[in-house]
């Protein structure tokens, strides 16, 4: 099971980004989500989403076998192995493996599905 | 208090000091925030008698509690200042991601004063605050600014700008934002101008704390889903404000020919679903899950805008006779990148275009531009010639249609449509009483957005002199703004019939501080005293005669349209406002009493009675 985004329906709210971040950190901020928002303005116009594909790269290329899935399929980063070397960030074809400076890992999609919930636009399903 | 951060950025324009200071608890519990805010600091921080362009006047960016939270559009700030337009409570509410970023940063309100030597921008990264050389922005288009401060600052920074409008202190300059959200009203861009702040730049890393997280994330989720699943939302979706348009023309209330008319012969080519037809893609202000942004591109012009919304559509279409939506999509543009309120730029067109009707005003006073009814050349020519103040009509018209009458003089101040110095908005009032009365006790101007109440007006029997319609515009008056103060958009209660009770609920999970419906009504009913009592101090003869309507909706009649050879008694209106003193606990004057300032714990701040 995979994240999927319909980048038309998108209106750039950024709903899907705090719903995230507040899943996976318990804040309220668009800045710690595990997914992307880029907008294209002002010529076209119109938004791309950024999912994790789930594809396993990042995992692969983790020296401490940090990145493992969880219940729901999803590769995850556990916290207390990353070492922050930043292999998985490089290794991610989507640029959806995160990080800052203020926080000590790498973080990812865990397939929580909260941005599902927020989304007015159906821009965003799981599916296989 | 959770919800809040707590602290205020007040940056002196004039020393470049910037601090930051505590707001005060009790600040906070009478005027919950945002609009609530901006009007208590604006009436205890800026002298009475201040020059709305001079260095004594101030800027207040206020976020509300709820702004930048995970509610359904906690997306809103309130900017107030001084009205250079009127002289009055100058307030407008700006959408987009600026409110949500600034809590991120750790500021629940930006107090700019003073006034720079210099154009200088603001730059807010969190705790790192900074005033920048503006020169090389200084006379760029306000959409141009933000593209330009987005490349050399990042992308995800979320920018405020005026545009040349601004810097030339054109008296309803707005504030732009988001490629295409205004501050629109009342003009606090030319107060920026007059400060020589270019713009405001801010990112933050931080968040938005709350109070009880597992009763939040139930109501928030709840609130989600209700929008999403509300009946309204697939249309509003695809249409937007525009959707509007249609309802108006059909009732007659649809401002044409200079609110001559209610409805427009050609109205049906810039019907939503021509509107439609031009949009690239949606764009949702901070949460918002019923975006009403169009992001729209018209190929004749080769022109990118958000919009236009429904007031742009109402305001430079049929108001100036214009019928072609890539021409009015180029007016909106030109307004953006401009600066200009479309709402009273339209008006002011239109005010012009009549004059030059009844010949008034002839080719030498145009520099030749004929400003025959619905010519899109003269409207983009008018729009570029006030945002430059460029000749003796470019200056005139950027001075608004009230300044312009009383300039031109040979009775013009009758077709000006204005309400205390600021043009009506696109609601067509020669039968509609409720939404004139609405107009008329507007606290900052000619402006909807306090209480819409033209649907009350269709609904209740558009010329009924009725005390309902008079509770009913009060009650809007109270509720509509409490979305200011909360920092959310009124359009999900409005168009998605969210409940107020979440409002109430999130509130709640969101300061842990329990306030039932009624104690918001008390808040939103200080602050609109408050804001009656601003103008009182700052013009000592305010009274009834400023609560007048424009003479056209009370003695000429509507020339076509469903109110066609309709206007409404005079002493309808005389009735209707009476009436509503009365209920505001206001003397015959419109004064609020003494026991009414009492009651509302506002008489601390009215020490002239």
């Amino acid at each position: 099971m995979r994240l999927y985004a319909d980048n038309a329906r998108c209106s750039g709210c950024s709903a899907c980004l705090a719903a995230c971040s507040y899943h996976l950190f318990g804040q309220i901020t668009t800045k710690r989500a595990a997914l992307r928002v880029i907008p294209h303005f002002p010529v076209p116009g119109g938004y791309t989403v950024q999912v994790c594909t789930q594809c396993g790269e990042c995992a692969a290329g983790c020296p401490t076998d940090a990145i493992v899935q969880n219940d729901l399929g999803a590769y995850h980063v556990v916290p207390e192995l990353c070492t922050l070397c930043m292999a998985c960030v490089d290794a991610c074809p989507e640029g959806v493996v995160f990080f800052r400076e203020d926080v000590p890992h790498t973080w990812e999609c865990d397939l929580c599905g909260e941005c599902i919930q927020v989304c007015g636009m159906d821009v965003l399903r799981l599916a296989e | 208090m959770s919800g809040y951060v707590g602290k205020l950025l007040r940056v002196d324009l004039t020393t470049g000091r910037m601090t930051t200071e505590p707001i005060p608890a009790a600040v906070i519990r009478d005027y919950l925030g945002g609009r609530g805010l901006g009007a208590f600091l604006l009436f205890t921080e800026v002298p009475a008698g201040a020059d709305p362009l001079g260095p004594e006047n101030k800027v207040f960016f206020s976020t509300g509690p709820l702004s930048g939270t995970l509610f359904p559009g906690a997306c809103k700030m309130d900017v107030a200042a001084k009205s250079p337009l009127n002289s009055g409570y100058g307030s407008s509410s700006i959408g987009g991601k600026l409110a949500a970023e600034l809590k991120f940063a750790g500021f629940d309100a930006i107090v700019v004063e003073g006034m720079s030597r210099e154009p200088v921008y603001l730059l807010v990264q969190d705790d790192h605050v900074e005033l920048r050389d503006a020169g090389h922005l200084w006379g760029r288009g306000a959409m141009t600014t933000e593209q330009m401060l987005k490349e050399e600052l990042g992308e995800e920074m979320q920018i405020a700008t005026i545009g040349p409008a601004g810097e030339n202190l054109v008296r309803y300059a707005c504030i732009h934002h988001d490629v295409g959200r205004q501050a629109g009203r009342c003009g606090i861009g030319a107060v920026m101008g007059s400060k020589r702040l270019k713009a405001i730049a801010v990112y933050g890393t931080g968040s938005v704390s709350v109070a009880d997280p597992a009763a939040f994330l139930e109501v928030s989720r709840q609130a989600f889903q209700a929008v999403k699943s509300a009946e309204t939302h697939e249309q509003w979706v695809r249409e937007g404000t525009t959707k509007t348009t249609e309802w108006v023309n059909g009732t007659g209330t649809l401002p044409t020919y200079n609110f001559q008319a209610g409805a427009f012969e050609q109205a049906p080519s810039l019907y939503a679903d021509v509107a439609r037809s031009y949009v690239v893609s949606d764009k949702g202000c901070y949460c918002c899950p019923s975006p009403c942004g169009k992001y729209t591109y018209a190929p004749r012009y080769d022109l990118h805008i958000e919009g236009p919304d429904y007031e742009t559509v109402g305001m430079l279409g049929p108001n100036v006779g214009l019928d072609d939506w890539q021409a009015l999509v180029k007016a909106n543009w030109l307004c953006d990148e401009l600066g200009l309120d479309t709402i009273s730029a339209g008006a002011t067109i239109s005010w012009a275009m009549e004059c030059q009707a009844k010949g008034l005003l002839d080719a030498s006073l145009t520099d030749g531009l004929d400003l025959s009814w619905g010519s899109a050349e003269a409207i983009w020519t008018l729009l570029e010639r006030i945002g430059h103040r460029d000749g003796w009509l470019g200056n005139l018209l950027a001075e608004g249609s009230k300044r312009a009458a009383e300039e031109l003089g040979q009775g013009s101040i009758a077709w000006a449509i204005q309400h205390k110095g600021m043009e009506q908005s696109a609601y067509e009032t020669h039968s509609a009483t409720a939404m004139l009365l609405s107009y008329m006790t507007c606290d900052i101007g000619g402006h909807h957005g306090r209480a819409w109440a033209i649907w009350n007006d269709i609904s209740m029997g558009r010329d009924k002199v009725s005390p309902e319609k008079v509770d009913k515009v009060i009650e809007l008056q109270h509720i509509r703004p409490l979305f200011d103060c909360l920092g959310c958009c009124r359009f999900l209660w409005v168009e998605l019939r969210l409940s107020f009770d979440q409002y109430v609920a999130a509130l709640q999970a969101v300061t842990g501080v329990k306030r039932s419906y009624e104690d918001l009504m008390h808040i939103s009913e200080r602050a609109w005293n408050l804001t009656r009592l601003y103008w009182m101090r700052e013009i000592p003869e305010f009274g009834a005669a400023f609560d007048a309507p424009p003479p056209r909706f009370v003695s000429e009649p509507a020339t076509y349209g469903p109110t066609a050879g309709v206007f409404t008694p005079r002493a309808s209106m005389e009735i209707m406002l009476a009436d509503y003193y009365q209920k505001r606990g206001w003397d015959a004057n419109g004064l609020p009493t003494h026991q009414t300032l009492d009651r509302l714990g506002l008489l601390e701040l009215s020490p002239w009675r």
